[in-house]
């Protein structure tokens, strides 16, 4: 299967490993994901709070570059993914006439971890794990910009997302049940008040600890960031010593399916998961 | 004994009016379910339902200057919740726009700062986000360099940099031009124009 691909800025900055393990769990299934051809910036937090017009224009431009190449588009990043299915409503709704840009919309968006968690790819996936990942208790982490607004990305399970977990139990992990998978991190509050990140991100870590996780998994780099970055800084902060390793779900797949650059993408974490993988048994 | 009286309250439904287009604020019959799911209300002044009572009233001011429209993280369980159908975290936003726009000086100068200098590093590096020029840009813009030296923040930073960067996930490139150059200097031009007329 062909699909385009929006990698988004982030993937080729501080998302660099994210973008290295979908490329690498792309190899081992039926999937092609062909970089759009000239995208630019989806123009993220910054531009939907001081620019309505911008925030539209700029993912439009994106979107009318999809259907110029024809396929679906599928999109790793969570708000990127968020701000193109924004473009998508406005560009058939009644201001798409006023943004001048010409998108007849029959491709469809999709994130990753909705695209690889289709029924189809579970079924392709199960018989290729040669590393069940047994033993690793873990919550799926969601953040927000995936499903919600649901009138916005289309999604029927905005409050309780069900395939991070679906997914887990393929590779062999012990996906645990906790209230806050779609809780927020803070995201782009990050550099100018990270001490809101620490508050909000402190009590996802004793709310993941309570369920009984070794780690979070999650699908979207900036929740990862916010997870994994400040961990210290928190641990430091709050007197606790957090171990709580964040993996992106590709790094999940490469790992049970075997792929060779696991360590590659995992080193590029703050927090080690190497020793909680090391007790497991699963490196 | 003296006695003081609050100033009485004077509504106005203009505000509400202008809102219209984007949502009904008017819908809001406060059962404060946004307030009740926001994660973030333990660093706002206002609470989100009092943010759209006060905007319903034509409280202005008190909604263009508050702190919460800039610490709002725009997560959307508000919008999501509302039974109502109120596009609460769209009514922030429109409240920051409309700040910045009517020249209010932001309670969160930090928050609106960066804002501005992603968009700022966007159009720059001509279409595609560069996080070291943003991040260095930033840290020049929001000043207080002397002060985050002399608390250690500044070191803090600069040792998650370099972490960062021997990962290579903070690598200073050269920006990497789009074909669409010219678009994308258009889309910046056009919408700044918009950004700074006066809502219907």
């Amino acid at each position: 299967v062909n699909v385009s691909y929006y990698p988004g800025c982030s993937l080729e900055g501080t998302a660099i490993d994210y973008a290295a393990s979908i490329g690498g769990v792309s190899s081992l299934l039926d999937l092609t994901l062909t970089e759009l051809d000239d995208w630019n910036c989806c123009g993220a937090t910054a531009a939907h709070s001081t620019n309505h017009e911008l925030s539209l224009a700029l993912p439009a431009r994106n979107l009318a570059l999809a259907e110029a190449a024809g396929r679906d588009v599928v999109v790793p990043c969570a708000l990127c993914f968020n701000r193109l299915k924004v473009a998508e409503k406005a560009l058939k709704g009644p201001e798409g006439a006023h943004l001048g840009i010409p998108y007849g919309g029959d491709i469809k968006i999709w994130d990753l971890l909705d695209y690889l968690t289709q029924e189809a790819y579970l079924k392709e996936l199960a018989p290729k794990v040669v590393q069940p990942l047994t033993g690793l208790k873990a919550v799926g982490y969601y953040g927000c910009m995936v499903a919600r607004p649901p009138a916005i990305t289309d999604k029927q399970d905005a409050e309780n997302p069900q395939n991070l977990e679906r997914l887990l139990q393929v590779l062999g992990a012990e996906p645990l049940d906790w209230s806050f998978k779609t809780d927020c991190c803070g995201a782009g509050l990050a550099v100018a008040r990270p001490d809101i990140i620490d508050t909000l991100v402190q009590r996802l870590y004793e709310r993941a600890l309570r369920a009984g996780a070794d780690c979070f998994v999650v699908s979207c780099q900036m929740c990862q960031a916010n997870l994994d970055m400040p961990q210290k800084r928190i641990s430091k902060q709050f007197g606790q010593d957090y171990y709580l390793p964040v993996f992106y779900f590709t790094e999940l797949i490469g790992l049970a399916l075997g792929h060779p650059d696991v360590k590659k993408w995992l080193a590029g974490h703050l927090v080690d998961p190497l020793p909680l993988l090391e007790r497991q048994g699963l490196i | 004994m003296p006695t003081t009286f609050a100033a009485p309250l004077e509504p106005s439904f203009s505000l509400a009016e202008r809102l219209a287009g984007l949502t009904s604020v008017s819908a809001c019959y406060q059962c404060k379910k946004c307030s009740a799911g926001c994660p973030l209300t333990f660093a706002m002044d206002f609470y989100p339902d009092q943010v759209i009572r006060l905007a319903l009233l034509g409280q202005e001011a008190q909604v263009l200057g508050c702190r919460t429209i800039w610490v709002c993280s725009s997560c959307e369980t508000c919008t999501t919740r509302c039974p109502n159908n109120i596009d609460i975290a769209g009514v922030m936003d429109w409240l920051k726009e409309e700040a910045i726009r009517s020249g209010q000086a932001s309670p969160q100068p930090g928050v609106t700062g960066f804002h501005q200098t992603f968009l700022d590093t966007v159009r720059l590096a001509g279409g595609r986000l560069s996080e070291p020029l943003l991040l260095g840009l930033y840290q020049l813009r929001r000043g207080g360099t002397l002060e985050k030296i002399k608390s250690g923040a500044l070191v803090e930073d600069l040792r998650m940099a370099w972490e960062l960067a021997r990962r290579r996930r903070l690598v200073p490139r050269l920006p990497h031009r789009l074909k669409g150059a010219k678009e994308i200097k258009d889309i910046f031009k056009k919408s700044h124009l918009q950004a700074t007329q006066e809502k219907p």
